[in-house]
């Protein structure tokens, strides 16, 4: 079934004045419910205007928007309806905490959908194991934690509302490594728990190997491609034309094919070439006697 | 939608406009305002709006532009106007019931609607083609006589500098947390006063949060770069005054004369 569609969508900065510009320009694509979709693209490249169309916080200029078959701005007046069913994490999101404490923050969003107490309670409980905040956080100001848990709050805070599709917009940005992994695991770990669809927006060509399924490519306000993760980064040349580029780790597979090793060029992540290195070096009797 | 705002309307260009000194584009509009208020008849108003256009010639700022500088006055042009036209004592054109017009009222009406469209214009000039930037450096020059006054004039100066380069960036970050606390369904557009002021918080709180972050940051960095405040400070930019800026001067002083002249010689409009 599919989850969230775009027809033909477009949309135009300063329409009607001679600095008009387009952010997003004639992008149609189809996301299933479920998938877990990569999108990647450089600054400026229009990914964030785009993702801002699929929860209503913009209106396209023209082209439509479907969740679930159904055009979001058939009724204006219910927005709001959409943005609790697509929710969108920022960038750098832990900048709009403001709560006394942690708890009522994760509660703003599930408030606002007009819930129960109770309801609203079980929720953020629930949102809080998903990011791994402890319940002794819950009480503490959002302002006295480090950038990372800060990150977490407000990442709960959208999942608190229980969206059907679930938008971040490079969620690990200014993050260390490990706190990176973490994220990127409580995501993935969300994402199968729940089978909600995700779309993830990042720099990083090696997490979204490492995680999506499909790639969509975003270049110029042009959809560029919109595939498997094999399907797009197999593209190597493009995408570094583009000033993308692929994962490291299927650079240096390309240097190595390029002086004679006989490997897959379809290797995006660490552990898929590890197998690889192995049933290579496996075949070729390279092991130690 | 908060980008729309346009705070500081610098219109960048090399015009002769452009290029005055902009301590002397401040006594300029000060003296043309001036000029504006002196003036009591069509005449003197009329030479003072060909002397503005032809400041808009010369800098090729769009006239057009001057019809958005003029977009929030209009209500206070209506009710200029509408006041004039019917408290006016004099001979009566046309009534309706207890209202009635004056030929007095309107000649008064008019008057004053031209004479606030050139001072709204001509004001508009120095905001176009001179930058925030060079706008404060001038008003620091120019108020250095207060420093004798132990008028902290620098500080004042650096402050207002700051202000003015962070408006964009706190435009920017308040669209990112309205947008942000909307994804979280936050409703901004419906409800009471009580309701609509209490939807403010979530976007006010982390404002606020950022503000301080940022002033604390620059304030560090400017630390680092050895920042002491005015004590033997030098500028890389020196104002300084060319021949353009005195023969500008010397047209400001003509049409003050003209006007002065065309007083005498033409009745008054009160």
């Amino acid at each position: 079934m599919t989850a969230i569609e775009t027809k033909d969508l477009t949309y135009l900065y300063s329409q009607g004045t001679p600095f008009e510009k387009a952010a997003v320009d004639g992008v149609s694509v189809s996301i299933e419910e479920g998938d877990f979709v990569g999108v990647i693209g450089h600054t400026g490249s229009g990914k964030s205007t785009f993702i801002q169309h699929l929860n209503g916080l913009l209106r396209p200029t023209s082209g439509q928007v479907l969740l679930y078959g159904k055009d979001i701005w058939e009724e204006p007046k219910k927005i709001r309806e959409v943005r609790f069913q697509v929710g969108l994490v920022f960038q750098y999101p832990e900048y709009q905490l403001f709560e006394e404490t942690v708890e009522r923050d994760i509660a703003f969003g599930p408030s606002n959908m007009g819930l129960s107490p109770g309801e609203i309670r079980d929720r953020v409980r629930e949102a809080a194991g998903f990011v791994g905040l402890s319940p002794d956080t819950m009480q503490k100001s959002p302002f006295e934690l480090s950038g990372g848990q800060k990150r977490r709050v407000a990442i709960a805070g959208v999942l608190a509302m229980r969206p059907r599709v679930l938008i971040l917009d490079e969620p690990t940005a200014g993050l260390d490594p490990k706190g990176r992994d973490q994220i990127f695991h409580e995501i993935a770990q969300y994402h199968s728990k729940t089978g909600s669809t995700i779309l993830l927006v990042s720099h990083s060509m090696e997490d979204v190997a490492k995680y999506a399924k499909h790639v969509l490519v975003i270049n110029d306000a042009r959809k560029i491609a919109f595939g498997t993760v094999d399907e797009v980064f197999s593209h190597t040349g493009e995408l570094v034309e583009m000033g993308l580029a692929v994962p490291q780790i299927t650079k240096i597979f390309a240097q190595l094919r390029a002086r004679g090793f006989e490997l897959s060029p379809h290797v995006y992540t660490v552990e898929a070439a590890r197998r690889e290195l192995l049933r290579v070096l496996g075949k070729g009797g390279a092991q130690d006697a | 939608m908060l980008k729309d705002i346009t705070i500081g309307q610098y219109f960048p260009g090399q015009s002769a406009v452009h290029r005055l000194d902009p301590r002397m584009k401040i006594i300029l509009t000060m003296l043309y305002i001036v000029a504006l208020f002196v003036a009591d008849n069509f005449q003197g108003l009329l030479l003072s709006a060909v002397f503005a256009a032809a400041g808009y010639l010369i800098s090729g700022i769009p006239l057009s532009l001057i019809r958005k500088s003029m977009k929030p006055v209009i209500p206070i042009i209506v009710f200029t106007a509408v006041l004039n036209m019917l408290f006016v004592e004099g001979r009566e054109i046309f009534r309706l019931g207890f209202l009635k017009i004056t030929l007095e009222g309107v000649v008064l009406a008019v008057l004053m609607v031209t004479r606030i469209i050139c001072l709204i214009a001509g004001s508009s000039l120095l905001t176009y083609t001179t930058s925030p930037i060079a706008l404060t450096d001038a008003i620091e020059q120019l108020l250095v006589p207060l420093k004798r006054l132990k008028m902290p004039v620098h500080e004042l100066a650096m402050m207002m500098t700051i202000a003015l380069r962070f408006i964009p960036t706190l435009i920017e970050e308040t669209d990112k947390i309205m947008s942000a606390q909307k994804a979280r369904g936050a409703d901004m557009e419906s409800g009471g006063i009580m309701r609509r002021a209490k939807a403010l918080i979530p976007i006010l709180i982390p404002l606020f949060v950022s503000s301080f972050r940022r002033a604390d940051e620059l304030a560090l960095a400017m630390e680092c770069r050895c920042y002491h405040g005015d004590e033997g400070r030098t500028r890389m930019k020196q104002l300084c005054y060319a021949p353009r800026d005195f023969m500008a001067l010397g047209m400001l002083a003509v049409l003050l004369v003209l006007v002065l002249l065309f007083n005498r010689i033409f009745p008054s409009m009160y």
